[in-house]
């Protein structure tokens, strides 16, 4: 008798190790004789349908527990050592506490105060990655109900590899949009043990909070993949950059004798519907919308006529200007005190999702015309609707409604605009209440004397948070005071933006996967996240600017691709007119939406795996220590705010990509830093034949929060240094940093002996140069070495 | 609370443990005096610092010739030192610093040991507050200054919340005091 019983067994977590769940069992039997007679290839599947089309064999780590990639996390902690910073000295997480865990002090828990702070690390990355994943959740359920479990995933132009975060942490290669849920299902319940982690008495380490933390990263990327490629797939987005147009942004890109909506957050679904019914009704020419944050992206993805309004921090801004007629909000970085501004110029809230529904009343099943009855009279300040295809309806048919009615809030007069200025009993409340300290005060005393211009000066640094309105006992409305200010020049500033592209194409990937691994292209440059900065948004197009010129790959999302659009060069030209749209050596990619990252950190995955050929299923490890020693990819969150900045950057730190925050960012309480001072910390492996070989701190830091913009740009050139640099990429990688280092430090670089392996990585040009300065520093050729970079052991190719 | 215990911001209350208050700007340059290997760091703050006669950096030049301290330059910030010809003047990171600092084993910039006393100046208040709380909590041993107009709650010691004016004559005095050391 034979038997031959193939089983696999597939479980969220570590292999053979776990009990299963019943959605986890596939058992295959191909030939099976028994005393009933005999089977042949008989598959009996529960849940998840296995790939069999997929050729690449399973790699080590399929669908990894919270421990799994803890050596890995290691390897980098211990190289980039955590510096804590803590916001506040006590825990108030439990009721045994307050506990003052300052200095050596303890917790009643026993919790010290290093792992206090990485614990609040780990809460901001499981906030950020959760909310990523209900996004995803919410976005995938709707289309799975609209466009069926079958529909076919279709990413990017001539792409194969449409998800590689999946296909990397799950193993698996979906081909439909149903394919999607399984690895969501694997986020979510990831995500639960991790937040789990933080309760009071469980883990305890500090270390292990952060490998935690970086679990929640790589798991924030895979959502945000999930979300994003499930909208590209069924929406009609653009599917790479040639075929992304432009789209018009700012408060000049609004007819404001239209009626006006103004959609505010992440999630583009109910803004979808609206233009459906536009197109639908022929009412484009009837109605304006327009978006803040990425909403504003997204709707431009699916139509470009829909308009951005600009970054996050200018949502209270907007609506101080009367302009919009309605406000519809959906989820993520809305102002909660939107119904309340909404309220004071008679524009009514529509709320559409169910984490943000602001003590509205839900009339999801009332009667269109019933809901748009209350909210034109007023009668409804306003109200939920969380069936998408209910939104638009309403939406138009109010805002039309409501915006012959709202003359008075449309335009109004400066005297309303600057009313109580004089009022200002010079207290400084204000600007001890502002992030950047800005001398508000100052500049309403002189308006009040009728001098405008510090009041306008200050819009451009403001980040929109009003908390000096909120600090100030008159209560004045100095945000209503500095858009006055400049209002004629706001009202005509329109600028050009290319919609966001999405995936990076495998061909791209294939051109330049070269360039970049041996450092003729001299990295990437990622510029990400939210507009909390410490000088306004014209520095990200500062930073932009001088990388491009000096053709890295420039790619941005979110908040900062708004705010590159608004620097004009003499021309009247911004960054994106000026700079081709190609992921390619001096290209500017608006890649889109705050969950389009997933796509930057995918190209650096691509890379690995299309240009260098590595395995990809399942095999995180190695194409992270791949990524990490040859992918000089750099991200850089100058206006860092957000719980999902903080972890989109941990999914970067295990991917082993340095992330660079602006001063604010030292608020997430802690950067990882290298010692270049420590030659140890910088030993790494030789996969060729397994010796320790000692190759200068490169990258020399995973996170790192820079003081200002000038150390930022100086870093970001250090930073893309790789071991795996050829010559002829180090020496081009030199010559920025020593070039930019003199430019904006007005020096030399004070280490470069750290990273000159031999005399063939000098820039030719400034050869004798830099021996003269080599030689004063004791340097030796040879000293660095020039190995098959790799932290695994198990990459070593000859041992000895 | 005096007006000088007050935060530059008004949120950065830290803990139960913060930072004294001087008395005097003598005591100030007592304590840099009686230091062993005293430190001064200098934020990128410190151009748009208007003295009487140049900017804070001027000031901390002065303070670094006459104290005879080592100058950690933070941000781009140490070009403007070169530009001034000041010796003794260190460039790096904010965060590197902070990083170093709380690292006993660190022998310092000239490889002389660590420093016992660290004196911060013109440095973005929040970030100042940040690594001084790093300081604060990972560095028991290491005695630091905020010598800044805002009250820095995390310093060991503070000048506290003061106008521009009263701080100018604060410093002005606290380098009076420096007499030129050996
Ligand atoms: S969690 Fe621990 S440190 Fe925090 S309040 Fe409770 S006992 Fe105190
Ligand atoms: S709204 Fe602007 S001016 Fe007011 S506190 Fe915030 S950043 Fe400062
Ligand atoms: S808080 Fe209000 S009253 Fe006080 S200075 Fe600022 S604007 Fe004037």
């Amino acid at each position: 008798m034979r038997h031959i019983i193939s089983i696999q067994l597939f479980n969220y977590g570590r292999r053979q190790r776990r009990t299963l769940s019943k959605k986890d069992l596939n058992i295959k039997i191909d030939e099976l004789e028994s005393s009933l007679g005999t089977i042949k290839g008989l598959e009996i599947q529960i849940g998840r349908i296995t790939d069999e089309e997929w050729e690449e064999p399973m790699g080590p780590t399929p669908f990894p527990s919270v421990g799994t990639f803890r050596d890995w996390d290691k390897k980098l902690l211990n190289r980039y050592k955590p510096f804590y910073m803590p916001l506040c000295d006590l825990c108030c997480l439990c009721t045994y506490g307050k506990c003052d865990l300052t200095g050596d002090k303890k917790g009643a828990c026993g919790i010290d105060q290093k792992a206090q702070q990485s614990r609040i690390v780990l809460l901001a990355c499981c906030i950020g990655a959760s909310t990523h994943t209900a996004h995803a959740r919410h976005m995938l359920n709707h289309l799975l109900e609209e466009f069926g479990r079958d529909y076919l995933l279709d990413v990017a132009l001539n792409t194969n590899v449409e998800a590689p975060h999946i296909r990397l942490v799950c193993g698996y290669k979906p081909k439909t949009i149903g394919d999607l849920e399984e690895a969501l299902d694997y986020v979510e319940t990831q995500l639960v043990q991790l937040t789990a982690a933080a309760h009071t008495g469980q883990e305890g380490d500090n270390l292990d909070f952060e490998s935690k933390a970086f679990h929640a990263g790589m798991l924030d990327h895979v959502a945000m993949e999930i979300a994003d490629i499930s909208q590209i797939s069924t929406l009609g987005f653009p599917k790479g950059v040639s075929e992304a147009p432009l789209a018009q942004m700012g408060f000049g890109s609004i007819d404001t004798k239209k009626a006006v909506v103004m959609c505010i957050g992440h999630n583009v679904l109910p803004s979808v519907d609206i233009i459906d019914y536009l197109m639908e009704h022929d009412l484009f020419d009837k109605v304006e919308i327009g978006g803040l944050c990425c909403t504003a992206h997204d709707n431009t993805r699916y139509d470009n006529r829909a308009k951005i309004l600009g970054p996050i921090s200018w949502q209270l801004r907007y609506v101080r200007s009367g302009i919009p007629d309605l406000v519809v909000i959906d989820e993520q970085c809305i102002r909660l005190d939107i119904v309340e501004e909404a309220e004071k110029i008679g524009a009514p809230v529509i709320a559409t999702s169910e984490k943000s529904m602001m003590g509205l009343p839900d009339r999801t099943h009332d009667d269109p015309d019933a809901i748009v009855a209350d909210l034109v009279s007023g009668r409804q300040k306003g109200v939920v609707i969380l069936e998408p295809r209910k939104v638009g309806e309403v939406v138009v048919k109010t805002a039309m409604a409501v915006s012959p009615k709202r003359k008075e809030f449309k335009e109004p007069s400066k005297e309303k605009l600057f009313e109580n200025m004089e009022k200002c009993r010079g207290c400084l409340e204000c600007v001890m209440a502002c992030p950047n300290n800005l001398p508000i005060m100052d500049a309403v005393k002189a308006c009040a004397e009728g001098d405008l211009s510090l009041l306008s000066e200050l819009q451009p640094l403001c980040v929109g948070c009003g908390r000096c309105e909120s600090a100030c006992p008159e209560d004045l409305s100095i945000i209503s005071y500095m858009y006055a200010a400049s209002a004629d020049q706001c009202k005509d500033e329109c600028f050009q933006v290319r919609v966001g592209s999405g995936a990076i194409t495998d061909v791209e990937i294939r051109e330049v996967g070269r360039g970049i691994v041996f450092g003729e292209i001299p990295g990437i440059l990622a510029l990400v996240g939210c507009a909390n900065y410490p000088k306004g948004g014209g520095e990200v197009a500062k930073i932009a600017e001088e990388f491009l010129k000096r053709r890295f790959i420039v790619l941005a999302t979110g908040c900062s691709a708004m705010d590159l659009a608004t620097t004009l060069d003499e021309e009247g030209q911004n960054l994106y007119e000026q700079y081709p749209g190609v992921f390619d050596a001096g290209g500017l990619v608006n890649v889109g939406s705050c969950v389009s990252n997933s796509h930057i950190t995918g190209a650096t995955i691509k890379i690995a795996n299309i240009f260098a050929k590595r395995p990809l299923r399942a095999n995180y490890e190695e194409i992270a220590d791949y990524v990490y020693n040859r992918v000089g990819a750099v991200g850089i969150a100058w206006g860092a705010m957000s719980q999902k900045a903080a972890s989109i950057a941990a999914g970067c730190w295990r991917l082993g990509i340095p992330v660079i925050v602006g001063p604010h960012g030292s608020k997430y309480r802690r950067n990882l830093l290298g010692r270049k001072d420590k030659e140890e910390d910088w030993i790494t492996l030789d996969a060729r034949t397994g010796d320790d070989m000692y190759i200068g701190p490169v990258p020399e830091h995973l996170f790192y929060a820079a003081e200002t913009i000038e150390e930022a740009i100086v870093m970001t050139a250090k930073l893309s240094m790789r071991p795996n640099d050829t010559t002829k990429g180090r020496a081009v990688k030199l010559s920025h940093y020593i070039d930019l280092s003199k430019k904006y430090y007005g020096t030399m670089p004070d280490d470069l002996e750290l990273f000159v392996r031999g005399e063939s990585d000098l820039p030719f040009t400034m050869k004798v140069e830099l021996l003269e300065y080599l030689k004063k520093k004791g340097w030796e050729e040879g000293k660095i070495g020039m190995p098959d970079p790799t932290l695994l052991d198990r990459m070593i190719r000859r041992k000895k | 609370m005096s007006a000088k215990l007050r935060p530059g911001q008004t949120a950065e209350i830290a803990g139960p443990k913060h930072a004294m208050v001087f008395p005097k700007p003598t005591v100030v340059a007592s304590m840099i005096k009686r230091a062993k290997r005293p430190l001064l760091v200098i934020g990128s703050k410190a151009p748009e610092i208007v003295t009487d006669d140049g900017d804070l950096i001027d000031y901390a030049i002065k303070i670094g010739k006459k104290g005879k301290l080592t100058i950690a330059a933070t941000g781009h910030l140490i070009g403007e030192f070169k530009k001034r010809k000041a010796k003794n003047v260190y460039s790096i990171p904010f965060m590197n610093l902070g990083d170093r600092l709380r690292d006993t084993d660190w022998n310092g910039f000239d490889g002389k040991g660590h420093y016992d006393l660290v004196i911060f100046a013109g440095s973005q208040y929040y970030m100042e507050w940040l690594v001084l709380s790093g300081l604060k909590n990972f560095a028991p041993n290491l005695r630091t200054i905020s010598l800044g107009n805002l009250y820095q709650p995390n310093a060991s010691w503070a000048i506290g919340t003061v106008n521009h004016s009263e701080w100018m004559s604060i410093l002005k005095e606290i380098i009076e005091n420096l007499e030129e050391k050996k």
